[in-house]
């Protein structure tokens, strides 16, 4: 195939699977299948579990619980999204087109909030409000009850004071992907429309927005996502989501069916939407080229540079500092009766090991996915990329529910297979050795990394690789000389994302996890599940520790400068 | 032949197993509240007690690993929970003259399938400062004179679920439907929390009186935290029942899983459980009630008196949960 042919029409594969590539595309391709099947298992295990139902639940739902959540869940939707967005876009844009005293600072300080658990955060909120809260009640008592009717810690409790505090840590989905592709688009247009006078502002909602949708759209889907998928902060605040509502048909009225089908349902719903910003981007294409030099960035100075940091320190203080110091308090007040310095060791080895042989596991699966879609894209592959998308769609402990099937039918297939040849019992293969686990977060992860790895790639012109081609590369040439110097800040950008949430993940791992093996997550859970959430504090803290160190580290490396050369 | 291959598998199964010394606990109920327990039985027995807890989905997972599970010991908070493992099939029964002497039969099953362990009754806090009296019904905390001062954590936590199927089976629908409309009309703040927030927003005044299960009492005034102290100082816990009835009692429990690889020993851990010194550690750590009788000196019941559970079986209580459940979303308590 020529490379004209493949300039006219983008998305054909370049080489077909002619000579000595056959043997690696057909590798590729089964990567892409195996990452596909691996998200599809639970998910059809769900169907299975759905189908046994009785339809009675499922109309129960659509007549009475559905019109009830309906109000909550697109309210706490509807307000996270405003928040994040808010957040994200104007502390990315700052980040990028303006220096300030602290910029470096600040521009890794804001992906921190990211380290800290909705659930967490939640709880802490809660307790600080709480805290001040007795002030309040004494200036009730003095100046009348309506004048305080319920406090603040009522607000913290309420759907606003929900949507406000999700949206102040889930933010960073937004602000990473868009500062990112801010800084990597380069200063050409901006310059060029700078100088034919546009304002900032201009230059910001007609270049920069509409060139960041693809990073944006990523964020904003993982914003809405965690937010629909959650639980404990949902369940601890009070709001009634769709989400908790599949946990009460599931818990209280006995119907795991009835959960499967309410989880199908909702899956459906994110799928749809997804769908539709997906034909709503179109065939517009995001690539840009010859990026000569650097964005540069405005220096600011008095007022100017003084508005910029309260921008970025608003967030920060809220989503991170606040919360992080609340845990430092409780920490230190608890010191003596605090976990033994081995168990804590123990605690965080579990959560670095499982979290850290994922996010590996993660990227590499979702660099084989895109760089076949990217050769030899065709039909059936690029379904079975969609497909390896999913696994984000479910509610946790819904999607660690569809596994325990596959999980354990594998685990007692070998058992099985085992103890008849040899007479031994061996255990549960996958499930006993934490296997279980990584398999999980690989799948529920796969969409942050296909997200974010493929948000980084469709910076990469397609007509580098045609010329390439043209100069008689081979695709893996191609890959190494071309794609890989440009794709490593998104892998920066994906390995972080999917660490640090796998760090926080707790309704799998919860599930899924071998005898005797407590993860940070699982431990703060236990303590909060007994209404003792402060003795978790010292754990917690290292669940927010872990997380921010591995971001700094990201944030310095794709803060850099463009590669030279493009 | 298959069933020759099937005794065989079965006999290498259980006599590659009989020799461990190890017992496999699967327990929704947290950690730090059994793990003193499960470390005098290793003491006592040598056994070693491998744990994992998990909450939500503990019965899904030993379904799943069938016959290969290495679950001996499940532990569960709730008798309907309980009651549906072993309807599900993931318990077997036990006979145990030890257990039938240690636990009353009322808190066991029949055929010997579980075994409760402790137990809790779930109670009206009342500020001292503001409410005077000492004994509380049910009933009464839908009476008007309580609008806009009770506090509880979601309709929907299964606590409250197992309170309401309770309210159920003594009221019939009709009337149960009205008390949980009467219920909600009193309450200060929307449905959120825990049991804990019910006493922490009684000190700060946003209720007076709420629902919570009398354990927390212990725990908040036993807590090394001067604000947690102060909280569970705030309230007394009233002497609660049915009009004409008991309080509302609920247990955690444990079972002999099916395919338990160490039956033997998870037998053992069990009779440890409802044996004297874990009775007394367990009523200790988490201010429950024993299950045995004769453990007077404890201080759960210095604290909250001795427990007068009401009458009605748990397992009727069991079979109204599902629509206790239903009913809170139709009358949108949790809204």
């Amino acid at each position: 195939m020529t490379s004209r042919s493949s300039r006219l029409k983008v998305d054909t594969p370049l080489s077909g699977g002619s000579g000595r590539f056959s043997g690696h595309i057909l590798g590729l391709k089964a990567g892409v299948w195996f990452a596909g099947l691996l998200v599809a298992a639970p998910l059809l295990s769900l169907v299975l579990i759905a189908m046994t139902g009785n339809p009675s639940v499922l109309g129960y739902t659509l007549l009475v619980t559905l019109p009830m959540t309906a109000r909550d869940t697109l309210g706490l939707l509807v307000g996270v999204t405003v928040v994040a967005t808010i957040l994200g876009l104007s502390t990315a844009w700052i980040v990028s087109l303006f220096d300030f005293p602290g910029r470096r600072i600040l521009s890794v300080a804001l992906a921190m909030p990211l380290a800290v658990p909705t659930y967490l955060v939640a709880y802490v909120y809660v307790a600080l409000l709480d805290a001040i809260n007795p002030g309040f009640s004494l200036s009730a008592h003095w100046f009348g009850a309506e004048w305080f009717p319920t406090g603040l810690a009522s607000f913290a409790r309420s759907l606003p004071g929900a949507a406000l505090i999700m949206g102040f840590v889930l933010f960073p989905y937004i602000y990473l992907p868009v500062q990112s592709a801010i800084t990597r688009q380069g200063a050409n247009l901006k310059d060029a429309a700078r100088l034919l006078g546009a304002t900032p502002y201009r230059v910001f909602t007609t270049i920069i927005l509409p060139l960041s949708r693809p990073a944006f759209a990523l964020g904003l889907t993982l914003v809405l996502l965690e937010t629909l998928n959650d639980i404990g902060a949902s369940d601890y605040l009070g709001v009634q989501t769709f989400t908790v509502s599949i946990y009460t048909t599931w818990l209280n009225r006995g119907s795991l069916p009835g959960a499967a089908q309410l989880a199908m349902g909702l899956m459906s719903f994110i799928g749809i939407l997804l769908f539709l910003e997906h034909r709503a981007r179109g065939d517009r294409r995001f690539a840009y080229q010859r990026q000569t030099r650097p964005v540069s960035r405005r220096q600011l100075r008095g007022w100017g540079a003084i508005g910029a940091v309260t921008i970025c320190l608003i967030p920060v203080t809220i989503g991170f500092l606040l919360p992080i110091s609340f845990l430092i308090i409780q920490s230190v007040k608890r010191f003596e009766q605090a976990l033994s310095a081995d168990v804590l060791a123990g605690q965080l080895a579990s959560t670095l090991a499982f979290s850290g042989i994922a996010t590996a596991s993660v990227v590499i699966l979702s660099l084989i996915v895109l760089v076949t879609l990217r050769f030899f894209g065709s039909l059936d592959i690029s379904l079975a990329g969609k497909l390896a998308t999913f696994g984000y769609a479910v509610p946790g402990t819904v999607l660690a529910i569809g596994l325990l099937g596959p999980l354990a039918g594998f685990d007692n297939m070998i058992a099985n297979l085992f103890r008849e040849l040899t007479h031994q019992r061996i255990g549960l293969l996958l499930m006993g050795s934490g296997a279980a686990l990584v398999i999980a977060y690989t799948i529920r992860f796969m969409t942050i990394g296909i997200g974010a790895l493929g948000a980084g790639y469709a910076k990469a012109p397609k007509s580098l690789d045609d010329a390439a081609r043209v100069l008689g590369r081979s695709p893996g040439a191609v890959f190494s000389e071309i794609h890989w110097p440009l794709l490593k800040p998104a892998i920066a950008i994906a390995s972080l994302l999917v660490f640090i949430d796998a760090i926080k993940e707790l309704p799998a791992t919860l599930l899924l996890r071998p005898l005797n093996i407590e993860t940070l997550a699982t431990y703060v859970y236990s303590e909060a599940s007994r209404g003792t959430f402060e003795n978790g504090a010292v754990s917690a803290l290292f669940i927010v520790l872990a997380g921010t160190i591995p971001a700094i580290i990201s944030v310095r490396l794709f803060d850099q400068r463009p590669i030279k050369g493009f | 032949m298959g069933i020759i291959a099937l005794c065989f598998l079965t006999c290498s199964y259980v006599t590659s197993f009989a020799v461990a010394a190890e017992v496999n606990v699967y327990t929704a109920r947290e950690l730090q509240l059994v793990s003193p327990a499960f470390d005098a039985f290793t003491a006592a027995t040598g056994i070693k007690v491998n744990t994992i807890y998990i909450k939500d989905g503990l019965e899904e997972r030993i379904k799943a690993e069938g016959q290969n599970s290495p679950a001996d010991v499940i532990l569960l908070v709730d008798a309907a929970k309980l009651i549906t493992a072993k309807e599900m099939g993931l318990t077997q029964p036990v006979s145990a003259s030890s257990l039938e002497k240690a636990v009353p039969s009322i808190l066991r099953d029949p055929a010997g399938n579980w075994f409760a362990v402790t137990q809790r009754s779930r109670v009206v806090y009342a500020s001292r400062d503001r409410v005077a009296q000492s004994a509380i019904t049910y009933e009464e905390l839908a009476d008007p004179k309580w609008k806009g001062r009770v506090c509880i954590r979601s309709g929907q936590h299964p606590y409250n679920i197992s309170l309401f199927a309770a309210v159920l089976a003594h009221m019939g629908a009709d009337k149960a439907t009205e008390w949980l409309k009467g219920l909600k009309a009193n309450l200060a703040r929307k449905p959120s929390g825990g049991d804990r927030d019910v006493a922490k927003d009684i000190l700060t005044g946003i209720c007076d009186v709420g629902i919570a299960n009398t354990y927390y009492v212990g725990i908040m005034r036993n807590s090394p935290d001067p604000d947690q102290k102060a909280w569970g100082d705030a309230v007394k816990t009233l002497d609660t029942s049915f009009a004409g009835a008991g309080t509302h009692v609920n247990i955690s429990g444990a079972a002999v899983a099916k395919n338990a690889p160490n039956r033997e020993a998870a037998i053992q851990l069990i009779e440890f459980l409802t044996a004297e010194q874990a009775q007394n550690m367990l009523a200790t750590l988490n201010f429950e009630y024993p299950v045995r009788s004769g453990i007077d000196a404890n201080a759960t019941i210095g604290l909250f008196g001795p427990i007068k559970a009401d009458p009605l079986s748990l397992s009727e209580i069991a079979s109204y949960r599902k629509r206790a459940s239903e009913i809170v979303d139709e009358i949108g308590f949790d809204q």
